[in-house]
């Protein structure tokens, strides 16, 4: 019998979830549709004013970007969970926390990459340019795989359980909170001249727990889900 | 005195039951005493007056909340770390009381905002974290009651507990930092820089009237959730129901 | 060499076994039965580690499988009554995806053997398996077991929705399994039709 490396068994769960993407991709153009739409409501709401939407820029797409992500979490376990593709995978004979990261890498490539790759063209609906605009990008490349960690923890404690959608949003939202501070913190601060790098540096510690942290709390909390 | 003995959940009751009127006691002396003393004896303050007073119930009651979180999340860990009922028991018992004590850090710290700031409500950094702690508490209790395995409630919001204590020194952390960029509504909610003793006191003898009432409510709360959760193994053993269900 | 000792199973408030002593050889079969609701399958769940015993412990080779993690999960192939297959995926890509995550590396000629082996004809092979029936989508993940180099197989009822066919080309392949020294767990309706001496039965009731 030969036993594949981690690396390969790893490489396969993130090439089988892509596949499935490619194979529904209306699934990913739902969530980045999401984005746009809620992106656009805010100046209906609030009122072309350029002077008033910059200021609200930053905040704004990072809220969004955090729906978004969100929206998309559902997506991570639940089709695996029906079709007992999940349980087959606490089945392999790898240590499953470094499994989950692989499948949470793949779901950031779906549905946070698109995020990160779309934002410019949001920022400039809201008229951010220049160094903002590039700030808005990195600090979106940086947090978005965090919110797709600390989320794959929140979608593995609901799953199959009744109105997990919203419970998701309870339990996962408040833990998106700092993600949000230093996040829409690298922007603002930018815009305002005194840079953002503490912020980004930030982000990137919240990334390095997380990614640290999240696939064994994902790892138990999925045990518990398939007992 | 054999103290394992009592993490069954059924030797734990009648023990819970007879602990419960002593810091039911406590709790009322030390709670009132402490009040006389906040309302009553404490100097008032030079700067804001009378309001100031709702402190000795804000700040002991913003204390038990995270208190009670770190608590739930230890008896959580050690649930699943051992697989013991009445850790989790514990769990269940615990994070309402914590809710109650985060809101009422709120609703008092709101009410000492208006006369003191003019608002309602403030982005204080304290106050936020307050707010998200809230979120914290429901999720864990909502996560609870709408999974219908009792095993699997347990552990999932066991888990969600573990989570949010780790995440509460980053959110603290984060709102701090939100706060000084944002500056403007930055006013401290820390009291007058050099504390009277006799404030300290009274402030120290909320805290632990607090303490010895979460304990008394918490307790009462796992023997209900002991009773709930057991009753299968009471029936079929009918010698401990008299003890258990004996009126005291 | 499996073996449970002294395992109980509770759910909710309803205990479904207690005390089940089990002993399977290499080249035998344990055939588990029971009505509906009789811990079957949560029986099963236990032996793969999936589920946690309330009391007692699964030995393999001597050993507690709480243990051996992950060294434990590289000896059993496991199929579920969910089908464990992806409906956007053809046949062959399930097939080939999943033996590659648990440590089989077949070659597209091995998988393709496998489908014909469970009877499905080479035009299936590579359509989406949302378009296959229910036993064929059951064949397709049996066909796992034609490819399964692991020593012990748990199979939760894998005749349903199957064929008299197709039950008898599975019953094949359990044999030439066990023939060549592994061992096997099925839950099961349907009597295994394999000689005595390689089946044992455990009835499992209250």
């Amino acid at each position: 019998m030969s036993q594949p490396g981690l690396w390969e068994t790893l490489r396969g769960i993130i090439w089988r979830d892509l596949l499935l993407a490619i194979r529904r991709r209306s699934d990913v153009a739902i969530s980045v549709l999401f984005l746009v739409i809620v992106a656009s409501l805010f100046p209906l709401g609030v009122g072309p004013e350029p002077a008033v939407l910059r200021t609200i820029a930053a905040g704004v797409l990072w809220v969004a970007a955090l729906l978004a992500c969100l929206l998309s979490l559902g997506r991570v376990f639940t089709a695996d969970y029906l079709d007992g593709v999940l349980e087959q995978m606490l089945l392999i004979a790898q240590p499953l926390p470094v499994l989950v990261a692989g499948k949470v890498f793949a779901h950031w490539v779906v549905s946070g990459l698109p995020v990160v790759l779309l934002s410019p063209l949001l920022g400039l609906q809201f008229g951010l340019e220049g160094e903002a605009l590039g700030m808005l990008v990195l600090s979106l490349l940086l947090g978005t795989p965090t919110l797709s960690m600390i989320g794959s923890i929140g979608a593995a404690l609901v799953l199959g359980v009744r109105g997990s959608g919203l419970l998701v949003a309870l339990l996962v939202l408040p833990l998106y909170v700092p993600v949000l501070i230093f996040g829409a913190g690298a922007v603002t601060s930018s815009m305002a001249g005194i840079g953002g790098e503490a912020n980004l540096s930030l982000l990137g510690a919240c990334l390095v727990l997380s990614v640290f942290f999240a696939p064994w709390a994902t790892a138990s909390a999925l045990r518990i889900a398939l007992e | 005195m054999n103290w394992s003995k009592y993490s069954a959940p059924l030797a734990f009751y009648p023990l819970a039951g007879r602990m419960i009127p002593w810091f039911g006691t406590v709790a009322a002396l030390a709670i009132a005493v402490g009040l006389y003393i906040g309302l009553l004896v404490a100097p008032t303050d030079f700067q804001q007056g009378e309001a100031y007073r709702i402190i000795f119930v804000h700040v002991p009651a913003a204390w038990m909340s995270m208190f009670l979180y770190v608590v739930m999340a230890v008896w959580a860990a050690v649930g699943l770390g051992l697989n013991a009922r009445l850790s989790f028991m514990m769990t269940q018992a615990i994070a309402p009381t914590g809710a109650m004590f985060t809101f009422l850090a709120l609703l008092t710290g709101a009410m000492w905002g208006k006369p003191t700031w003019g608002a309602w409500w403030v982005w204080d950094a304290r106050l936020t974290s307050e707010l998200i702690l809230l979120f914290q508490y429901a999720g864990v209790m909502l996560l609870r009651t709408s999974i219908d395995d009792q095993r699997r409630a347990d552990r999932a919001s066991g888990v969600c507990a573990l989570v949010g204590v780790v995440n509460i020194p980053i959110i603290y952390f984060s709102v701090q930092w939100w706060n000084t960029l944002h500056q403007g509504a930055s006013v401290s909610m820390t009291a007058a820089p050099k504390m009277a003793t006799i404030m300290l006191t009274g402030m120290l003898l909320m805290t632990f009237g607090f303490w010895m009432y979460s304990l008394a409510v918490i307790l009462s709360r796992a023997r209900c959730v002991i009773l709930e959760r057991e009753s299968l193994q009471l029936w079929s053993k009918p010698s401990s129901v008299p003890e258990v269900a004996g009126v005291r | 060499m499996l073996q449970t000792v002294s395992l109980s199973c509770r759910r909710g408030d309803r205990r479904l076994f207690s005390n089940v002593n089990v002993m399977v050889q290499p080249g035998t079969v344990l055939a588990v039965v029971g009505e509906n609701g009789s811990g079957k399958t949560s029986f099963l769940r236990m032996l793969c580690n999936l589920l946690a015993p309330e009391e007692g412990a699964v030995l393999w080779h001597g050993v507690d499988i709480r243990r051996l993690k992950e060294q434990y999960c590289a000896q059993l192939t496991y199929i579920g009554h969910l089908n464990g297959i992806k409906d956007d995926l053809t046949a062959t890509e399930n097939l080939l995806l999943t033996a590659a995550l648990t440590g089989d590396r077949p070659s597209d000629a091995s998988v393709r053997d496998a489908l014909e082996a469970v009877g499905l004809k080479h035009r299936i092979h590579h359509l989406p398996t949302r378009v296959l029936s229910q036993g064929q989508k059951r064949r397709v993940a049996l066909a796992r077991l034609w490819l399964s180099t692991h020593p012990l197989w748990l199979l939760d009822e894998p005749f349903t929705s199957l064929d008299q066919a197709a039950t008898a080309l599975v019953t094949e392949r359990l044999r030439s399994h066990l023939q060549g020294g592994g061992l096997a767990v099925v839950v099961t309706h349907h009597e295994v039709a394999l000689p005595s001496e390689m089946v044992q039965r455990l009835r499992l009731d209250g």
